[in-house]
């Protein structure tokens, strides 16, 4: 494992960072054992399915920058579900005050069979200034393709050429698809290109300002900052330029999933000189007390946080009571990325829902902070107990579809578009909220919680449903165990039966 | 083929590995990839709701990484096509080979055939992103299916031993946010003229044993101002079948006579044995049927005090341009202005595609731009003027451009977050109706807020 270096030009990737793995099958204890004593191995797949891509993650931190333009550099097709991001910007931007939002500006170099002989960099550096001509763009980003990385195009050359001559900064980001198994990678990607090229050198302190990484949820810290008399600044999406530049100059720095954002807020403490908070994001009762008194410290008010607290305590804990009673001997499983997964289970622990399972997307062993209170899956085992058929699934559908039917718990909880489908078509009531705040504090508990009854009984359709399902997966595959196409079994809880090839 | 090769802003299609939604098209086929790990992801991104039996993000994938670059992944290849057979219930496999698998030169086709020669159905194509757009792969990954698939059932079915059967090659799956409905309206159609029709994608196609029956056919139909010609050319070469071909999207009731009336000719000149006194009735009945409503209509669009679009842009590809242009004109009263080709059609075709529009109106001339580079063509409509009201007819992109512009919208196109279509078709009779419905009940929305 390696700390963040800004001097490289391309982010390290996780697996080496954080040894991250995608793989897994056991239980969350041992997964986080295993993870905090360095004894953890990532495993192969003989059977996979689209694992999905950095760039995307890259794309979403870029292209929801208020005055960014992004250029994917590479074949059209890359650049084709990028469209989603123009939807999330224009639609949420309502949550942010933007009160005018502007399409997003999306290009790609469009490279060819040509191309790919030749280079691609004259595409590249045509394609910069027509954007410069095209667009009030204040930054324009480059996303690396594995086309344009395997051609070996010298990306950064370019930008940075352009970037005297246009005068105003080019960041490259590289953040093809073949480098990294795990997809997070390309979130680091991006904040490292920020982090380069944007983030300047602090030229006053800002003892007002905490900066929130997180996607494009509610504006629920202003609220929980006001006490504090502080503000947040959101980052990167609806950020402009501007906001980034001075990054630098805040407070603290929190984040709404430490697997997000945990690139950008060790690098904004360890070369910027903001703390980021020694504990994970506030979700649960337990951790969202643990998290008011971190700030509270950090911000030298231990008072206002236990006053928070005890504010919040008075106000929502009948509420969540009565929700807890309601949903006694509720089994649920949840399907997402790490860590909102972890925090969706954590919500889960303080219900009192019995969280039977889980596919987690990928696992890192140690976020960049290299502090262990940031683990959200360690705080989970601590707080609520552990979680049995803990998997690592890396958003393998077929994978999935075999654990949770043979669960069947009550409700499938979801962090990630697609995997719902699968709840439904074994009649299991889905949720899956988009909103990463949504479940945060005492008030997410009860958000959630509610959200939670209300599926549970709304249970009609997805009866219906399961009767005219059409599955694609053989009876053979659900019958065996969802780790069989595990090629070792470092993560495996013991040898899968038969052979693996035929 | 001289086509466009420079940058684009707000794609309006995708790359070659996009055509695996082709083979998800096909019911109970499953596309594998021997990709990067965003491909699929990708290309249910944009075309969204599109991940059909066993697709999009969840298609088998050999997830090339850094190591796979080096050495290859051949090897990797190999296990998942033979684990796909443990875990998925399918009919037919299609390997697609994304950028990495190009670059790196894998030998896809030696491992395959290791699979087809033990009896499987298993078809491979190359794809990688940088060869061409997925208007241009379709036409490869269904001759590769021809060839490597349909091409082993030829001793029991015979080259056009059914005259009066054709094989339909219109819509794109996917790319054509209709292309259901459409081919449901075609074969309803092309049967009511008294024709057999294997429409080979969707839930009317019968799945691998209507692909196995393609030599059959007496003749094929084209619908298509140039995608997909490459696959009706080559079953000309390969059986002997003639085509019938109808350069544009035909939308109402002008065009789909004469696409129906063009059909029989062609049928009937090729000893297909149907009744023309049948298809006759059943054409003018369609018509009939057809008129009825126009007439109801007729006085709202010629009365309603309040204002209705008197103009239009249309942002499409060229068989839709075209199509709906004409329509528009003829059938509606709009008068298209500005209009673009967003497929970056390649510039052999472009000539005829300029002809057929023209032929629209003696009185008119309607500015057609080919551009695959639609952020382009969005200037170009940000900076015209027109007098009276107006819509935009595109793809989701172009929802806010006609905000700004204070004109009507109605999505089209792909990608379109805005819009949800499901077996709506616009090709056809009652298409046609179907598109004036959508047009004037979004202008009817806007009115009493």
């Amino acid at each position: 494992m390696s700390k963040p270096n800004l001097s490289l030009p391309a982010v390290e990737i996780r697996e080496i960072r954080t040894g991250s793995i995608t793989a897994f099958d056991g239980e969350a204890k041992e997964l986080v054992s295993r993870a905090h004593n360095g004894t953890l191995k990532d495993v192969e797949r003989s059977f996979q399915q689209c694992a999905g891509c950095s760039i995307t993650k890259a794309a979403c931190m870029t292209v929801l920058i208020q005055d960014a333009a992004v250029i994917e550099h590479g074949p059209v097709g890359c650049s084709t579900c990028l469209h989603e991001y123009n939807f999330t910007y224009l639609v949420n931007s309502g949550l942010r005050g933007v009160e005018t939002p502007l399409t997003r500006r999306v290009f790609s170099t469009n490279l060819r069979e040509k191309d790919t002989v030749y280079g691609g960099l004259t595409k590249l550096e045509k394609t910069i200034r027509e954007v410069k001509e095209r667009t009030d763009a204040n930054v324009i980003f480059v996303l690396s393709t594995c086309a344009a990385a395997i051609i070996g195009d010298d990306v950064e050359s370019v930008c940075d050429e352009l970037e005297d001559e246009l005068g105003i900064p080019i960041v490259p980001i590289v953040c093809e698809g073949f480098r990294s198994r795990v997809w997070t990678t390309g979130f680091d990607a991006a904040y490292h290109g920020i982090a380069r090229k944007l983030i300047n050198k602090p030229s006053s302190q800002n003892t007002d300002t905490i900066n929130v990484i997180n996607f494009w949820g509610s504006d629920r810290f202003s609220d929980w900052f006001a006490p504090f008399g502080c503000k947040p600044r959101y980052i990167t999406p609806f950020s402009t330029l501007k906001d980034l530049n001075h990054a630098s100059e805040a407070v603290a720095t929190v984040q709404a999933c430490s697997t997000l954002g945990s690139y950008l807020a060790a690098v904004l403490e360890q070369d910027f000189g903001v703390p980021e908070i020694e504990t994970a994001p506030p979700y649960g009762i337990v951790q969202t007390d643990r998290w008011f008194r971190a700030l509270g410290k950090l911000l030298g008010k231990e008072d206002i946080a236990e006053q928070v607290i005890k504010e919040k305590k008075d106000k929502y804990l009948p509420r969540i009571n009565e929700l807890k009673e309601k949903l006694k001997g509720k089994t649920a499983y949840v399907t997402g990325g790490a860590a909102h997964g972890h925090a969706l289970l954590s919500v889960l622990g303080e219900l009192g829902i019995n969280a039977v399972g889980a596919s987690i997307f990928h696992h890192d062993s140690l976020f960049d902070s290299g502090r262990l209170e940031n683990d959200q899956l360690n705080q989970r085992v601590e707080d609520y107990g552990n979680v049995r058929n803990y998997r690592v699934c890396s958003k393998q559908e077929y994978e999935l579809a075999n654990s949770l039917g043979k669960l069947h718990p009550d409700i499938l909880l979801s962090r990630h578009g697609g995997m719902t489908l699968w709840g439904a078509k074994y009649g299991i009531p889905s949720l899956l909220v988009g909103d990463e705040h949504y479940s945060m504090g005492y008030e997410g508990i009860i958000d959630y919680g509610e959200r939670i009854l209300e599926t549970i009984e709304n249970d009609e359709f997805v009866k219906n449903l399961q009767k005219h399902a059409v599955n694609p997966y053989t009876k053979w595959w659900l019958m065996q165990r969802p780790d069989y196409f595990f090629e070792n079994k470092e993560n495996k809880e013991s040898k899968a039966e038969g052979e693996v090839n035929g | 083929m001289a086509e466009y090769m420079g940058l684009i802003e707000q794609p309006r299609f995708s790359c070659a590995i996009g055509a695996l939604q082709s083979v998800v098209a096909i019911p109970r086929a499953v596309p594998i990839l021997h990709s990067g790990p965003g491909c699929g992801d990708m290309v249910k991104g944009f075309y969204e709701r599109s991940r059909g039996y066993a697709g999009g993000d969840t298609s088998p994938c050999t997830n090339f990484t850094e190591r796979d670059v080096v050495f290859g992944g051949t090897g990797k290849l190999r296990k998942i096509i033979a684990n796909t057979y443990k875990v998925l219930d399918t009919d037919l496999q299609v390997v697609l080979t994304g950028c990495t698998g190009g670059i790196v030169g894998d030998d896809i086709d030696s491992v395959v055939s290791e699979f087809s020669d033990a009896g499987k159905p298993i078809v491979s194509v190359d794809t990688p992103g940088f060869k061409c757009n997925n208007y241009v792969s379709h036409s490869h990954v269904v001759n590769a299916i021809i060839d490597q698939y349909v091409s082993l059932y030829e001793e029991e079915n015979e080259p056009k031993s059914e005259p009066a059967t054709v094989n339909l090659f219109a819509s794109l799956p996917y790319q054509d946010p209709f292309w259901k409905g459409n081919i449901r309206e075609y074969k309803r159609l092309l049967e009511g003229i008294g024709l057999k029709v294997n429409v080979l994608f969707g839930p009317e196609s019968g799945g691998v044993k209507e692909w196995q029956t393609i030599p059959r056919a007496g003749f094929n139909i084209l619908v298509s101002p140039w995608y997909g010609k490459p696959i009706a050319d080559h079953l000309k070469t390969l059986y002997g079948q003639d085509y019938y071909w109808f350069h544009s999207v035909p939308i109402g009731a002008n065009e789909t006579e004469k696409f129906l009336r063009g059909a029989l000719d062609f049928a009937l000149s090729h000893n297909a044995g149907i009744s023309k006194k049948k298809a006759e009735s059943f054409i003018q009945h369609e018509i009939d049927a057809y008129y009825e409503e126009i007439d109801n209509l007729a006085t709202f669009l010629l009365e309603f005090r309040y204002g209705l679009p008197s103009y239009a842009h249309i942002l499409h590809d060229s068989g839709y341009v075209v199509g709906m242009s004409k329509f528009l004109l003829h059938e509606t009263g709009v008068v298209p202005k500005e209009v673009f080709a967003t497929d970056n059609v390649p510039e052999k075709y472009r000539e005829d595609i300029l002809n057929d529009l023209k032929s629209t109106s003696s009185k008119r001339k309607i500015p057609l731009f080919f551009e695959a580079d639609a952020g382009k063509a969005q200037e170009i409509i940000r900076e015209t003027e027109h007098k009276g009201n107006g819509i935009i007819l595109g793809s989701g992109w172009d929802k806010k451009l006609a905000n700004e512009k204070e004109m009507g919208f109605l999505s089209v196109a792909v990608p379109s977050p805005v819009r949800l279509v499901l077996t709506t078709n616009y090709a056809g009779f009652s298409g046609g109706l179907r598109l004036i419905e959508d047009i004037y009940g979004k202008a009817l929305d806007g009115y009493v807020k």
